[in-house]
């Protein structure tokens, strides 16, 4: 009872002062982030390509480059697994006498296929740089795709090649199929390509059997369409669209002639519109892309 | 400490290569699992606000980096993510079997807003009904999916430090 009317200390007023100053240190670790953070930002927009932080970055995404392709490979027999998986669900309900003939071969296919289907693509791209419809004035730069963006709006993916292989901003990129995108941005050892079917992207494009000239970009809807095409053009179903490749003075397209984009899916045209209605199916399949060609123009070209 | 903070980089470091490689390609009903966001919700919780807002800001660098995108937008972010989930693990969430969850739902969701809004100010595209409606609910329904295992490692990487007592007898009065 005595212990009650003695003078008490408080005990809890050093505990109260550590505890106010580490609230104080860790408001401050968060707002020096989100300081540095913004920083960043604003210095990485108003800096040229060749600025300090752009340089940062690429040595970054050059040293980030080796654990990425790792991944990627590691992950590539799974993904063929599973693709695998998926195929046979179709065949099975498809065709049931394939059944037995499929088990024997599972184990040869899961082992065998990342090896095949790397091998038909970048035979294909070989193909289509020796053949004929590869355009004269460029040279082909082939690169895996080794990162894509995190999210379904952002439609652009990270390539293996950059400024040292001779890529450059704005080089169109292709596959054998047909046009994928554009290069938007380019580090030492990487560079960034802009799809066809991102928002941003929009290429002048013609119809192939009738000459009809608009351009190709992508809809609300989230389709491709062939949007400027006056209504006294005539473009039919079933046509196909290629790259115009436009030079008018000094301004030329940034893409070659003649390269695939689609096949015209739909065409129409509305009393009150100034243009044609016109829905396009890529060539490309943008899902699936692993590697493509990069078209960088020759010097005596530029 | 020092230890701590390696094994928290690398942990994260590990989660942006598979998030930038494997994942973001995995395609499951117009979803995408994020490893990374769900790795630094898991570091948040255990190890609290100042650790959680260090991780979001390197993952965010890690990301930038690897998408060339623009530095610091995911760092921001990841920063403010990381700090609030760390403040709520070390007040309401505590111990909780539910915290993880409810945290990556939140957070997923808030953080496909702040992109959103990110972008729309900087002037990108910020198609809002794309976002919102076609592909963040299977996000974080993936999300979700992932978030035992990821917590399950978190844990096993980072073990949580045994409580102190800071009590240890009781003299009685009178």
């Amino acid at each position: 009872m005595a212990a009650i009317g003695s003078p008490a200390q408080r005990p809890g007023a050093s505990t109260q002062s550590t505890r106010a100053s580490a609230v104080v240190r860790r408001r401050a670790i968060v707002l020096g982030l989100s300081v540095i953070s913004l920083a960043l930002v604003t210095v990485y927009f108003r800096e040229s390509d060749g600025g300090m932080l752009h340089d940062l970055q690429s040595t970054g995404a050059a040293v980030m480059r080796p654990f990425e392709v790792a991944a990627e490979r590691v992950a590539s027999p799974f993904r063929d697994a599973s693709s695998w998986f998926g195929g046979l669900f179709h065949a099975k309900s498809e065709n049931k006498k394939l059944k037995d003939e499929v088990e024997r071969l599972r184990q040869e296919v899961i082992l065998t296929e990342a090896a095949l289907r790397e091998n038909t693509q970048l035979k294909s791209l070989l193909d289509y740089r020796e053949g004929a419809r590869f355009p004269q004035d460029y040279r082909a730069i082939a690169a895996r795709v080794i990162a894509r963006a995190p999210s379904q709006f952002e439609q652009q993916i990270v390539v293996s090649a950059g400024k040292n292989d001779g890529v450059a901003k704005h080089d169109a990129v292709v596959t054998a199929d047909g046009l994928v995108g554009e290069v938007t941005k380019v580090a030492s050892n990487v560079a960034q390509v802009t799809l066809l079917t991102d928002e941003t992207s929009a290429v002048s494009a013609v119809d192939i059997r009738s000459n009809a000239a608009g351009i190709v970009e992508h809809s609300e809807s989230g389709s491709l369409v062939l949007d400027r095409v006056t209504k006294d053009q005539v473009v039919n179903r079933g046509e196909v669209i290629v790259t115009s490749g436009f030079r008018s003075g000094d301004l030329t397209s940034l893409y070659p002639r003649g390269i695939p984009i689609g096949v015209v899916t739909s065409a129409g045209q509305s009393d009150t519109d100034v243009y044609k209605h016109i829905q396009l199916d890529p060539f490309v399949d943008f899902s699936k892309l692993e590697a493509v060609i990069v078209l960088a123009k020759k010097p005596e070209a530029r | 400490m020092l230890l701590d903070a390696t094994k928290s980089a690398a942990f994260v470091f590990l989660a942006a290569v598979l998030q930038v490689s494997i994942f973001s390609s995995v395609t499951i009903l117009n979803g995408t699992a994020d490893v990374l966001l769900v790795a630094i919700i898991c570091i948040a919780l255990l190890r609290g606000p100042v650790a959680g807002a260090l991780v979001g800001f390197w993952g965010g660098l890690l990301l930038d980096t690897a998408n060339l995108g623009t530095l610091g937008q995911t760092s921001l972010l990841l920063t403010v993510a990381g700090y609030w989930i760390g403040r709520y693990g070390e007040t309401t969430g505590r111990d909780r079997t539910h915290a993880p969850f409810v945290s990556v739902a939140v957070i997923t969701f808030l953080y496909a807003l702040g992109s959103l809004a990110f972008r729309f100010v900087l002037g990108e595209p910020a198609p809002a009904r794309a976002v919102l409606w076609s592909t963040l609910f299977q996000g974080i329904a993936l999300n979700l999916i992932v978030t035992w295992p990821m917590y399950w490692v978190a844990r096993l990487f980072l073990p949580q430090p045994e409580r102190r007592e800071r009590v240890e007898r009781i003299h009685a009065l009178g």
